[in-house]
């Protein structure tokens, strides 16, 4: 019984660690979706928040700027404007019309401050032939990043 | 073909509910024609599930562009060997696939078995039989990938459409490693499927004795080993392909292939607590069943797109059959156990805290602590979403914060436990066993702490390396020395001898080695460097000891894609030592494009350097450079795990002499009774293992 009682404290400590360490490391990476609608209509406390939101980059809006590369998502009419400072690569499958997941906080002016960019790997896993990226229909005048505030909720991001 | 492919697919169902419902008849009414009717209808499905592979295989290789699956992963440009393994591109093959890795499993556990334990197989044919129901379910009705493509012409009638061309295969999937990782995964995620069904017939069977432990041990080595391998090559394909500079980003795929891997882990140590000391059966049987259920969890969040992922499939409708399928076996699981808990009643208990009872149940503890913690980072976006109506997801800072120390700790066991008795440990057999390695390892972390290394995680793992290795080659020496003395031989042939005499232990040492290597490189990713430029002709950057140097970019294009291309000329301590051609290709027919990284390897680092993209006012090319330590440790390592794990399922070698007398003689008292299995452990090598 003695070794028993003596295991289980062991156990305890090592499991009250871990679980303190998986707290922490929680605290440092918890990130929340949000599709673009719903990061203008959030409250003033959660706009700090670290965040990931998605949607497709808006055909020609990439540039690369001196140490960021700037893009416009779009989603669901929404628009949002995002820096990448991040120091890797982008990926190869991130280009006009993709859909693509970004990673950071949001700026005071509503602008977005990407520290990583995933864009949809494989697209061709599913989708169907006239979904290529590059060829979706756009929006002849999509709201400026900023002016569009409006509730509609869209898709939930990240999902698929 | 289509219908061929279907009816195959079709009759497959039909023999493995032949199997389950003739199984379960010939259990009950204990009719020996019909349990051995519904094996040999288990043992059919895999010749059917056959057939419908090969037909869609020649759908590949004919250019058979009216199947829709056909046309979608394949063209008639496409090389043969990627026309092969465009099976598993797309989600209808690759359930397929996995229906058929899973046949020719339950195929060899029913054949191999045919002639024994007759009162344990019907219950493992009943078992394999359910999980084939259910993946031919999802073949047949569901995902069918014998789909041809229709249309509708003026009269309004359907008709089959053939296409002229394919669209391809997915360029990121066209690379050597893909033609072979995927296979070797998956035989680890069906193959976990043998142990599972072993484990449930002999619960429901309440097979007697630990004799179904040993047969579950077997198969769970295969399919263990596939899944190490598998995951190795999924890292090594993200490292030379995927151009991001790492091999693990806590991506959930990734960690759901690692989730069986880290029970099936802790399942392989346990194990031993029943067939040495009858311990822990309950938990054995509940690891068992984990491991199969995180199996199917992982295919289906690989398949549905629970979890975003960079590998994610798109959503399907085929993530609630999965769930179903994982309720019922969950519910089978807790029935069939709690029916008959009494069967798995411990036979003895904890003695001591410094045996090697208690360093397995560390090791099983802090693995599934592991698993734990992976499963539920995975789930978080879900499982919050669920909660709190917020999506919340948690990245690798989550996981590494608890996996560092549960990965230390596991290879602090690694060089402890082996070498603890059972039962209880002397402070003398320890002194014996461990004073040289922990001098050694001490005197090596003095060293690297002198020579600067001041990172704490890796300080550490590079000390319990050192200890580990120590122990295992401490290990050899001993034992290889009784025999080298007894025998007259060298000490080499000692060594060979000791190891084929018990593979399982040796084999075990091995694949513990293999590990240590692994985290000796995966330690060396706390030292990664990496910096980013751009670089006209003459340009250059340093990185550690190399100098990198800019001599020329350029755009060759072939008929099958444009490219850009860096020429790049490596100077290592001033010296010129290589050109280097990183690349990013954008394929013509596709619009896809892909990232030629080019790697510098060698044992001590990794120069890796990435096409990053262009700079638009400039024209010039934007060069990433990586500096990683000790990557080819880990993929070497993964060799080493393969050979122990090959060495531990040999056959042991009888012995010819009895060796008792030999030992006693040249350890003397020394080695005291209770000591015995850690450091005489070729007395027991006649046996089973």
């Amino acid at each position: 019984m003695k070794a028993q009682k003596k295991f289980l404290v062991g156990s305890a400590i090592i499991i009250l660690t871990l679980a303190a360490l998986a707290y922490v490391g929680y605290t440092q990476s918890k990130t929340y979706y949000h599709t673009i609608s719903e990061v203008r209509t959030l409250p003033a406390s959660e706009l700090r928040q670290r965040m990931r939101v998605s949607g497709n980059v808006r055909s020609g809006s990439i540039s690369h700027r001196d140490g960021r590369i700037d893009f416009v998502l779009e989603e669901q009419g929404q628009a949002l404007a995002v820096s990448y400072v991040g120091s890797d690569p982008l990926p190869d499958t991130f280009k006009d019309g993709a859909q693509a997941l970004v990673e950071g906080r949001l700026r005071p002016d509503g602008g977005f401050v990407a520290e990583q960019v995933q864009a949809k790997c494989a697209s061709k896993y599913e989708a169907s032939p006239d979904a290529v990226p590059g060829v979706l229909p756009q929006p002849p005048s999509s709201p400026a990043p900023g002016q569009s505030i409006n509730d509609s909720r869209g898709l939930s991001a990240g999902s698929g | 073909m289509d219908i061929f492919g279907s009816f195959s697919l079709l009759l497959a169902l039909g023999a493995a509910v032949y199997a389950l419902g003739g199984g379960i008849a010939g259990i009950l009414t204990k009719r020996p024609l019909l349990t051995k009717t519904a094996r040999n209808a288990g043992m059919a499905v895999f010749g059917l599930v056959s057939l419908a592979v090969a037909t869609i295989e020649y759908g590949f290789f004919t250019d058979d562009y009216s199947l829709s699956y056909v046309s979608a992963h394949s063209n008639r440009a496409l090389p043969l060997y990627y026309k092969f393994s465009a099976l598993w591109a797309g989600q209808e093959g690759s359930l397929l696939f996995w229906t058929w890795l899973l046949s020719i499993y339950a195929f060899f556990a029913l054949f191999l078995n045919r002639k024994k334990h007759p009162e344990l197989m019907p219950y493992v044919g009943v078992t394999l039989a359910g999980v084939q129901i259910f993946f031919l379910t999802l073949n047949n009705f569901v995902t069918s990938p014998f789909r041809v493509l229709g249309g509708i012409d003026q009269l309004g009638a359907m008709h089959v459409v053939r296409l002229s061309d394919g669209s391809g295969l997915n360029p990121l999937l066209q690379y050597y490693e893909m033609v072979i990782h995927p296979p070797i995964l998956y035989l680890g995620y069906t193959g976990f499927t043998v142990p599972f069904a072993f484990a449930l017939a002999a619960l429901l069977g309440r097979y007697p004795g630990e004799k179904w432990i040993h047969i579950t041990r077997r198969w769970t080595m295969v399919a263990w080993c596939f899944q190490t391998v598998g995951i190795l090559l999924g890292a090594h394909w993200a490292y030379a392909v995927l151009g991001w500079g790492g091999y693990w980003a806590w991506d959930p795929v990734e960690n759901a292939a690692l989730l069986p891997w880290i029970t099936g882990t802790a399942f392989l140590h346990s194990v031993m607590m029943q067939e040495k000391r009858g311990m822990m059966k309950v938990w054995n049987v509940w690891l068992v069943f984990v491991t199969f259920m995180l199996c199917i969890l992982g295919t289906s969040l690989t398949r549905t797109g629970v979890v975003s992922s960079v590998h994610a499939f798109a959503e399907s409708s085929i993530g609630s059959w999965f769930f179903t399928f994982l309720g019922i076996l969950f519910l089978v699981c807790l029935a069939a156990w709690w029916k008959n808990r009494d069967y798995l009643r411990s036979d003895n208990q904890l003695d001591s805290l410094v045996s090697r009872e208690s360093s397995f149940l560390f090791n099983n503890l802090v693995l599934l602590a592991a698993c734990f913690a992976v499963l539920w980072g995975t789930l978080f976006p879900v499982l919050s979403e669920a909660v709190r109506g917020s999506k919340i997801s948690v990245g690798p800072p989550f996981f590494n914060r608890v996996n560092v120390p549960i990965a230390l700790f596991l290879l602090f066991l690694t060089g402890v436990g082996p070498l603890l008795a059972w039962r209880k440990t002397s402070y003398d057999a320890l002194r014996r066993n461990f004073a040289w390695p922990l001098a050694g390892a001490i005197a090596v972390g003095v060293l690297a702490l002198a020579w600067g290394l001041r990172e704490l995680y890796p300080l550490v793992c590079v000390t319990l390396s050192v200890f580990v290795t120590l122990t295992i080659l401490a290990e050899f020496y001993r034992g290889g020395r009784v025999i080298a003395s007894r025998d007259g031989t060298s000490l080499l042939t000692g060594v060979g001898e000791l190891t084929m005499r018990n593979t399982r232990r040796y084999g075990g040492y091995v694949i513990h080695f293999g590990m240590v290597l692994i985290f000796v490189g995966i330690s060396g990713s706390a030292f990664n460097q990496d910096i980013q430029k751009e670089m006209g002709i003459g340009d250059a950057i340093s990185l550690g000891p190399y100098q990198i140097l800019c001599q020329n970019f350029d755009q060759p294009s072939t008929s099958n894609y444009t490219s850009d291309r860096a020429t790049l000329e490596i100077f290592r301590n001033g010296k010129s030592e290589m050109m280097l051609y990183p690349e990013h290709r954008t394929y013509l027919a596709s619009r896809v494009s892909e990232t030629i990284v080019a790697v510098e390897s060698t044992p001590l680092r990794d120069l890796y350097l990435v096409y990053a993209g262009q700079s638009p006012e400039t024209g010039r090319p934007v060069i990433h450079a990586y500096l990683n330590p000790l990557v080819k440790w880990i993929w070497f390592g993964g060799i080493v795990v393969v050979l122990g794990t090959g060495l531990a399922m040999l056959p042991n070698r009888r012995s010819a002499l009895v060796l008792r007398p030999a030992v006693e003689k040249s350890w003397g008292e020394r080695s005291s009774p209770e000591a015995a299995p850690a450091s005489v452990p070729f007395l027991r090598t006649s046996g089973h293992d």
